[in-house]
């Protein structure tokens, strides 16, 4: 009596290309290959700090300074703050809203909160750093 | 068990995802600006060398790294996954081991620094 189910194809490896929504979701989540990236970048950098010569230092800073890599490190930040940061404080208050009695604090507050973390660690980083 | 090893690799994933929200920008744009050909006083390698011989700064450097590292090897599981590949356990063997090496190697150079 059984009648064969219809089974609807999908790709297993392009049905995010259907829906924006999935589409947005697949740009977020390759955030992670940028993330490798400068972790090991910033190992490289330790490394060459722990060999404790200024040589070596000068030469990694000297690798950075071509055109491909302006270009890359511009294309990561804007990708990374678009589809990583911002989506992140974005997505703060679902992940941890905050009730306060019978109600939550409303989502803006969350977010503005995240927002206002952000810029006071980005400059202390360059304030550390020296540059501004 | 299960339940407890999936909230502690889910803890780390969170974690290291606000910690990477809140700081790969300014560190992707500190690579920017020394790509750009100005490189900064803390970023000359006295001042930068001092900062990671302090404890504070190996801390942080440690916490960052490590964090970041476990973050995107979780997610690079997911993606590997979405992208149709289906050997969740080999996958989660190798990025997890990937980010285990990262992470032993920023104690080790941290250590010698």
């Amino acid at each position: 009596m059984s009648r064969q189910p219809y089974i609807r194809p999908v790709s297993k490896t392009t049905w995010y290309m259907r829906n924006g929504r999935y589409r947005k979701y697949m740009l977020r989540e390759v955030t992670c290959l940028l993330v490798g990236v400068y972790s090991f970048l910033t190992i490289w950098v330790l490394a060459t700090l722990a060999s404790g010569s200024p040589e070596s230092w000068n030469a990694l800073l000297a690798s950075q300074q071509t055109p491909a890599m302006i270009g890359f490190h511009a294309f990561a930040l804007i990708y990374f703050l678009i589809y990583q940061s911002f989506d992140w404080f974005k997505l703060a208050p679902k992940a941890m809203p905050v009730q306060l009695g019978e109600k939550k604090l409303p989502d803006r507050y969350i977010i503005i909160a995240h927002y206002v973390a952000w810029a006071v660690v980005s400059l202390f980083v360059f304030w550390l750093a020296g540059v501004i | 068990m299960a339940i407890a090893k999936k909230a502690f690799v889910w803890g780390l994933f969170a974690a290291g995802g606000t910690v990477t929200a809140f700081v790969f920008p300014v560190l992707i744009a500190l690579f920017l600006i020394v790509a750009l050909g100005n490189v900064p006083e803390g970023l000359q390698f006295e001042n930068i060398h001092a900062f990671a011989t302090n404890w504070l700064g190996k801390a942080a450097l440690f916490i960052v790294i490590s964090l970041s590292l476990w973050h995107a090897a979780h997610r690079l599981r997911v993606v590997f996954h979405d992208f149709g590949v289906r050997m969740d356990k080999a996958v989660a063997n190798a990025v997890y081991l990937v980010a285990l090496i990262g992470t032993v190697m920023t104690a080790f150079y941290l250590y010698q620094i």
